[in-house]
């Protein structure tokens, strides 16, 4: 087998920070490579390096070399890497509905032929070459065995055919080297997802080298040669498949990551009192969507909610609190919680800290205090001066309250009347808890607490979750996308897996189990067992 | 020393960036058209006077763009909505034969009335096309204006102060002085700066004026106030906040419809004549453009916005016609430079437009 890509020692930073290191990939012809990792272990960096995306050019390049049939190559546009024989198949359809399978093949590549208008105003006028292009787009369909007519419209098929068409019009480009696909059967049937596989290989066979973007184990395992496993931007290790297993995977790519060491008593006294029951619920959150969850919560614990982003962890508490259409039974507090009701969430006690920090969780041109105060004001008619029927917000209890909230969470700001689109990162984040907690709220929601924040600040807001369970008894779930942090400071972890629960964990379980979980291939592990 | 200089020019661009350029062109460009009036002769207490009448006329129609500005439905395009509800308001006082104070008040109770039945259905209506609220709202505005031709001339009205001579409807402009009602507000407690010839502040329009303004500077620091405040900034935040949008948009709408509708009265006593028919047509836009010109963006409008735009626009406004008069002596271009100065103003108002949110 002749070598048809290598990355050599690709490195990338934004603004300081390093997102990749080191990345060292090799790919033959007719060979599948998987890569898999974590949300943020630089998948897309990666690829985006590798297509030459606007983004990577415009925040300083990256250092490495990328050599293509030995040859080193500058991919300097999306264009350009379609001209070398890199071509992509994305994760959502970019197909035109109107269109027919032979239009949206051929967009932008159509066969002309010459006519009399185009021979004066030139060759943007020459009439279609339908019959030819025809038959260009029924042998790409044909390498993929699709027997599905080429002259039908887009919309309307089901979506295992609009991801063949996305692959026929790939590799009806002339000279298509490398074929990249990011994360293919993640909108498709099982039997879908079959074909596909089916069709990767017969691609593999005719000396295309392939990239297999996943973060399904079992597919991997079944249809990949080698797998390049990233972490944090590091490359782990690049292992040929046969020497290795579903298990070791999952475990190197979750891996132990010493950021936050777990202080504190793990065994802390259990309750045994149900404070919050969830019964069979459904979130129709755009891209997290939740599809029957079971769980209960107890009184006093810190709950972890953890998995990979898309999987549905985050539609939970916006669909608790009524942000997103939600179906279900919860009962919270020995009492039946409406849902679709933020109102009626917040009344009975719970309070929610969102993972958009910017667009739910403040008013970025209000004050410190005037966000503080903003829900209790509204729902609990704390704050107001009453006049009669009038009432007049009391701005000398908003500032005793701001400024009290201010130093028992140590957010760093110039005065109380600071705007809260001027703070950083970590002291937004606190703003939002100072928001909550001001609710009184009897359980505390807290989606991406750490999301866009620094390290230091990082630990100041788990630090303070910690401190207000330990000290105020206050119940926490807590959502998070970092699993060290999750494991951290909660009493067990609830891993969400296309969109149900997948299990619980204790916080030192082992990596392999974690990573098994988040990847839906715990079948793998208990099958090999019995 | 170049700190210091650094330090100045930062402070120069606060300073622009505090007040806003558009305040600041306008502004400028107004003084200018001062000075040009001082040097050829007009009197500057006429000016300065005809100036303050205008903007406590017009006052309170700016002022109704503040809640629709901040509950999230942009600049208030319909305004003639809440126009012809006190036209018809004032009509109806007319009819009944009140005169005086007795008019000015029953008008302004119908008013009311009137104007939150009208915005409520308006906001209704604002709720079921949201995203395009600005153009919805201004041919609201039209067609509202074009029914009420209609009824103006269909309803069968009694009182003779307002027909025609001779066949049915109401007339085009209905003179007030016939029943007391010409300059009622602005000649209570009215006084003269400097002599007969000096300025005259129309103290009892002007203490009206601010009377609203204090009432929506209050109403914005309320509760209510400030959940409408939260739904126009950050639907998605107030909506997490347990907020009921749609109701407060309503609610904010219905403020803005009677504020026009209290606005319309106060402007045609100032003028001394209630005008109907296509009137109110084009009224929307001169009260936008004042409280954009003021400092406000389609998404955040202040009482003080108002207060600084309706002098800024009114005052270029009845300062330009003079000047330009006098300057180009013999010719009539008095109308078509009115139409071209207004327009422009508002034309380039609405280029500074801020979309809302982000």
């Amino acid at each position: 087998m002749s070598n048809l890509l290598s990355l050599k020692n690709v490195s990338k930073e934004y603004s300081g920070n390093k997102v990749l290191k080191d990345i060292n990939i090799e790919l033959n012809k007719g060979e599948i490579l998987a890569l898999i990792g974590e949300n943020g272990a630089g998948k897309s960096t990666l690829m985006n390096i590798l297509f030459g995306m606007p983004v990577i050019h415009s925040t300083g390049g990256f250092d490495g070399k990328i050599e293509l049939e030995g040859q080193e190559v500058s991919i300097k546009s999306p264009h350009a890497a379609m001209e070398l024989g890199i071509g992509m198949v994305h994760q959502e359809f970019m197909l035109i509905p109107g269109f027919t399978i032979t239009e949206n093949i051929k967009l932008n590549r159509e066969i002309t032929k010459p006519n009399i208008v185009s021979r004066v105003l030139g060759k943007r006028l020459e009439s279609l070459d339908v019959k030819s292009m025809n038959e260009d787009a029924r042998k790409a369909l044909d390498i993929l065995d699709m027997n599905i007519d080429e002259f039908l419209p887009v919309a309307g098929l089901p979506v295992g055919h609009m991801q063949f068409i996305e692959i026929a019009r790939e590799i009806d480009k002339t000279g298509i080297k490398i074929l990249v696909f990011d994360e293919p059967t993640a909108v498709l049937a099982e039997t879908e997802a079959k074909n596909l596989l089916d069709a990767i290989r017969k691609l593999s066979k005719q000396g295309i080298g392939i990239i297999f973007i996943s973060h399904r184990l079992d597919e991997i395992i079944d249809v990949a040669d080698k797998v390049t496993i990233l972490r944090d931007g590091e490359h782990v290790v690049t292992k040929d498949i046969k020497d290795t297993s579903a298990v070791e995977i999952a475990q190197l790519m979750v891996g132990r990551k010493i950021t936050i060491e777990r202080s504190g008593n793990c065994d802390k006294d259990a309750c045994d009192e149900t404070i919050l029951s969830i019964n069979n619920l459904h979130v129709a959150m755009p891209g997290e969507r939740v599809k029957g969850i079971d769980l209960d919560v107890k009184k006093g614990e810190i709950i972890g909610i953890g998995g990979l982003a898309g999987q549905g962890k985050l539609g939970i508490a916006n669909g608790l609190m009524g942000i997103y259409p939600s179906r279900g039974e919860v009962v919270f507090n020995g009492k039946s919680l409406a849902l679709n009701d933020p109102r009626g969430a917040i009344q009975s006690g719970l309070a929610f800290v969102s993972e958009d920090r910017k667009g739910v969780g403040l008013l970025l041109d209000e004050s410190i205090e005037g966000n503080i105060a903003f829900s209790a004001m509204q729902i609990r008619n704390d704050f107001l001066i009453e006049l009669g029927p009038i009432r007049l917000k009391d701005s000398a209890k908003i500032r005793s309250h701001g400024k009290k909230m201010i130093s028992d969470l140590d957010i760093r700001c110039t005065s109380s009347l600071q705007k809260a689109g001027s703070l950083s990162g970590g002291n937004q984040q606190k703003v939002c808890v100072a928001r909550a907690l001001t609710l009184n709220p009897t359980l505390l929601l807290v989606s991406e607490p750490t999301r866009g924040i620094d390290i230091g600040a990082k630990k100041l807001v788990l630090d303070l979750l910690k401190k207000l369970n330990e000290e105020y008894g206050m119940t926490i779930v807590m959502t998070s996308s970092e699993l060290a942090e999750l494991r951290s400071i909660c009493d067990r972890i609830v891993i969400i897996c296309e969109g149900k629960v997948e299990g619980v964990l204790a916080p030192d379980a082992e990596d392999a189990q974690f990573g098994l979980m988040m990847s839906g291939s715990q079948h793998l592990i208990e099958g090999s067992e019995s | 020393m170049v700190g210091a200089k650094e330090n100045k020019k930062s402070n120069f661009k606060d300073i622009i960036n505090a007040i806003g350029l558009p305040t600041l062109i306008i502004g400028a460009f107004w003084i200018i058209i001062l000075i040009i009036g001082g040097t050829i002769g007009i009197s500057m207490n006429t000016l300065m006077s005809d100036t303050i009448k205008r903007a406590g006329m017009n006052g309170i129609l700016v002022l109704a763009m503040v809640p629709s500005i901040q509950s999230g439905t942009g600049p208030n395009f319909a305004l003639p909505v809440g126009i012809v509800c006190g036209l018809f308001a004032m009509v109806w006082a007319i009819e009944f034969d009140f005169v005086g104070f007795g008019w000015l008040g029953v008008s302004i109770i119908l008013a009311i009335i009137f104007a939150v039945i009208a915005g409520y259905l308006y906001g209704k209506l604002l709720n079921a096309v949201k995203g395009s609220e600005m153009t919805i709202a201004t041919y609201t505005g039209f067609s509202i204006s074009a029914f009420m031709c209609l009824a103006w001339l269909m309803i069968p009205f009694k009182n003779r102060k307002m027909g025609w001579f001779m066949g049915k409807g109401l007339r085009e402009t209905i003179q007030l002085d016939a029943l007391g009602g010409d300059k009622i507000l602005s000649n209570l407690w009215t006084f003269n700066i400097g002599g007969d010839k000096g300025l005259i502040i129309p103290t009892g329009m002007l203490l009206v004026f601010f009377l609203c303004c204090v009432i929506v500077w209050l109403y914005f620091r309320s509760k209510s106030g400030i959940a409408i405040s939260a739904g126009g900034i950050n639907p998605r935040f107030a909506q997490a906040s347990g907020i009921n949008i749609n109701r407060n948009r309503v609610k904010a709408n219905v403020l803005s419809t009677v504020l026009g509708a209290i606005g319309i009265i106060v402007y045609s006593q100032g003028y001394g004549y209630v005008q109907l028919y296509n009137a109110p047509l084009l009224m929307a836009f001169p009260a936008v453009a004042a409280v954009l010109i003021g400092g406000a963006t389609a998404s955040r409008a202040k009482v003080s916005h108002v207060i600084i735009g309706v002098l800024i626009f009114q005052g270029l406004l009845t300062s330009a016609l003079p000047v330009a008069n006098q300057l180009f002596e013999g010719t009539d271009l008095s109308e078509i430079l009115r139409m071209i100065i207004q327009n422009g103003i508002i034309l380039y108002a609405l280029t500074q437009v801020k979309g809302g949110g982000k």
